[in-house]
């Protein structure tokens, strides 16, 4: 049981580390995930990185969806912009990686706030389809500028050259994605905590009350729109340079599913959340993979059935979430911190 | 202009199609205020437990016809009762979510029934294609075009004329009131699911029988958007209409813009109209014009 925590300030009740307790246990956290690679062989590093680019978008995604209320059935599509201007910046203009990266982000910036731009119009099911509809027209794109994207062939891109040491391995990839994402996870806790982040979510939560007591609905809405581009740009830009190639297989309608299943299964309208998401819609297909690798080889053919079980398990985690426990995962998070708060007397 | 009338009329044909396949959306849409994103899966679905039915157990077509349009109607009241339900008053994301939760569900455990080959429907029409004089329409697209028009027409026969459709049509007018009258709400929602799921797989068979049959069979589903955004989302004329328009215009891009882009344009043509649409009149042709502006 926690005693002896007041708070006296609004000011307090907004902090981000609440107290020693929790400065303590998040300070043994980031010790924990520097010294993870001395401890971790490949696969597992390359799942953190895989995992790392899938929180950068999720929170992106989740200050659009979550906090601002604006559903984007085409987050993927702004992945893309952000993976493919980092490639052709640094294939055929030879930026550095460091300066391709934010590029990447103001792009894919640019592209949401075109595709924000019908949110001004329509909301609810009509953005949703409007979005919809860009992450189409965008994989259209991504295919058919040849002179720029090379359709479907792709394009090689170099990986990142930190003063002489070249990140091409994924230990080394992987200090890059725990920075951007600390930083990432930073400017988004403390972006719903300003004047910015309570519009957005008093616009999420009466878009009439909110235009009303003077937030600019207009301004608002792009805002949400770019930042959470710009977000899925970074993740993009530092997903093709990890992979080391982009083709347009790898931004698929499926995959801003994917982002949206993070939001809701890790918790709408919760940083913490984005995170919890990313982490369990990754983990989840791998330890299937495990799993079926494992008992393949007592029951034969199963390993066909992997990925069509993998979209059934993806497919259920979305529904029974929603129908069960439509707060997610953050929300549990919250009953078992509960539970040891008010431990022993949970009454 | 001989080309020009030729594409027009396979246009038609298609739309004719796609108009069958927005009757899904727009039975759901209209009664629940449910946009079902898993209507291609269902299309799926049909389209392979018709193809089971006909060479597994060797069934004459209309037998097999008849299987899969009893499956999908149990298929829409079970989906609604167990998985839709639960979810009435939630915020718009998390049935959309759900609805595209259900179609990644059903996707797999069509791939993991059926394995994911293309394989051909087993010729049922007579293949000889219709000489219009001025333009020819394929076997599969002219029966396909006929099974749309009678399922079409019968579908909307049922809301006119029936009790049943009369019930429908209240409760999408009014729930509260259509409450009071005695109509139960529940079963309706529960029989627009299966309306909208029996319209979802007779697409998927005509798709079927017109390219033949695959586990992405059900992609077409995402480009009928276009249209019932076209007719506007509630109206069953604009879903035909606007599917006639939508296939047209699909198969116009599809010839004239092909070369300048390198092709696919046909695909992502009506992802171009649907933004359009979206930005200049998002009610659609025929809707009811309650979409709040902000």
């Amino acid at each position: 049981m926690r005693c002896g925590d007041f708070k006296e300030s609004y000011i307090k009740d907004e902090e981000i580390f609440q107290s020693l307790f929790v400065k303590f246990w998040l300070a043994l956290l980031l010790i924990f995930l520097i010294i993870l690679p001395f401890l971790a062989d490949a696969y597992v590093l390359y799942v953190a990185n895989l995992i790392g680019f899938a929180i950068i978008g999720a929170v992106g995604l989740n200050i659009l969806t979550g906090f601002t209320g604006q559903i984007s059935l085409g987050h993927a599509a702004f992945v893309g912009v952000g993976g493919y201007t980092a490639a052709v910046l640094m294939t055929q203009l030879d930026f550095s990686f460091w300066l391709a990266l934010p590029c990447a982000g103001f792009a894919a910036a640019v592209a949401g706030l075109i595709i924000g731009i019908p949110s001004l119009r329509v909301k609810g099911l009509y953005l949703c389809i409007a979005t919809l509809a860009a992450q189409f027209i965008f994989e259209f794109i991504f295919i058919h500028w040849e002179s720029v994207t090379h359709g479907i062939r792709g394009i090689n891109v170099p990986a990142p050259n930190f003063g002489g040491l070249i990140l091409d391995t994924e230990k080394r990839f992987y200090y890059l994605t725990l920075i951007v994402v600390v930083l990432g996870v930073a400017y988004a806790r403390n972006l719903i905590r300003s004047r910015v982040g309570r519009a957005f979510v008093a616009i999420r939560d009466r878009d009439l009350a909110a235009e009303i007591m003077g937030i600019s609905l207009f301004r608002y809405k792009l805002t949400a729109f770019a930042i959470s581009s710009f977000y899925a740009g970074i993740a993009g830009a530092l997903w093709v340079s990890f992979m080391r190639i982009v083709t347009p297989d790898h931004f698929p309608f499926h995959l801003s599913i994917q982002y949206l299943a993070m939001v809701i299964v890790g918790g709408l309208g919760s940083i913490l959340g984005s995170i919890f998401g990313a982490i369990f819609m990754i983990l989840t297909p791998e330890v299937l993979n495990t799993l079926s690798s494992a008992l393949s080889k007592m029951i034969p053919g199963l390993g066909q059935l992997f990925i069509p079980m993998k979209e059934v398990v993806f497919g259920a985690l979305i529904v029974f979430f929603l129908i069960f426990e439509p707060l997610g995962l953050a929300e549990i998070w919250r009953r078992i911190k509960a539970f040891f708060l008010l431990w022993p007397f949970s009454y | 202009m001989d080309i020009l009338l030729q594409i027009i009329v396979t246009g038609i044909a298609t739309g004719g199609v796609y108009g069958l396949i927005a009757l899904g959306f727009v039975l759901i849409f209209k009664a629940t205020g449910i946009l079902n994103l898993a209507t291609g899966a269902f299309m799926t679905l049909g389209a392979f437990v018709c193809l089971t039915v006909l060479s597994k157990f060797g069934a004459p077509f209309w037998i097999a016809f008849l299987c899969t349009l009893a499956f999908a109607f149990v298929l829409g009241i079970v989906i609604e009762r167990i998985i839709l339900r639960p979810l009435i008053g939630e915020p718009i994301i998390s049935v959309i979510m759900v609805t595209i939760g259900l179609s990644s569900i059903l996707q797999g455990l069509t791939h993991i029934i059926w394995s994911p080959e293309y394989r051909s429907f087993p010729e049922i029409f007579p293949p000889e294609p219709l000489d219009l004089g001025f333009a020819v329409v394929p076997s599969g697209l002219l029966w396909g075009f006929i099974f749309a028009a009678v399922g079409t027409i019968v579908f909307i026969l049922i809301f006119k004329l029936t009790r049943t459709g009369v019930a429908m049509r209240a409760t999408a007018s009014d729930q509260q009131a259509a409450l009071s009258m005695g109509i139960s709400v529940r079963w309706i929602f529960a029989l627009s699911w299966s309306y909208g799921a029996l319209a979802a797989v007779i697409g998927g068979i005509v798709i079927g029988n017109i390219s033949g049959i695959s586990i992405y069979l059900g992609d077409i589903g995402l480009k009928v958007l276009a249209v019932i955004i076209l007719g506007g989302l509630d109206s069953i004329g604009g879903a035909i209409l606007g599917g006639l328009i939508i296939g047209v215009l699909e198969n116009l891009a599809g010839i004239y813009l092909d070369p300048l882009f390198g092709g696919g344009v046909k695909d992502v043509a009506p992802f171009f109209i649907l933004v359009l649409i979206i930005m200049i009149r998002p009610y659609g042709l025929f809707g009811k014009k309650i979409i709040e502006r902000v």
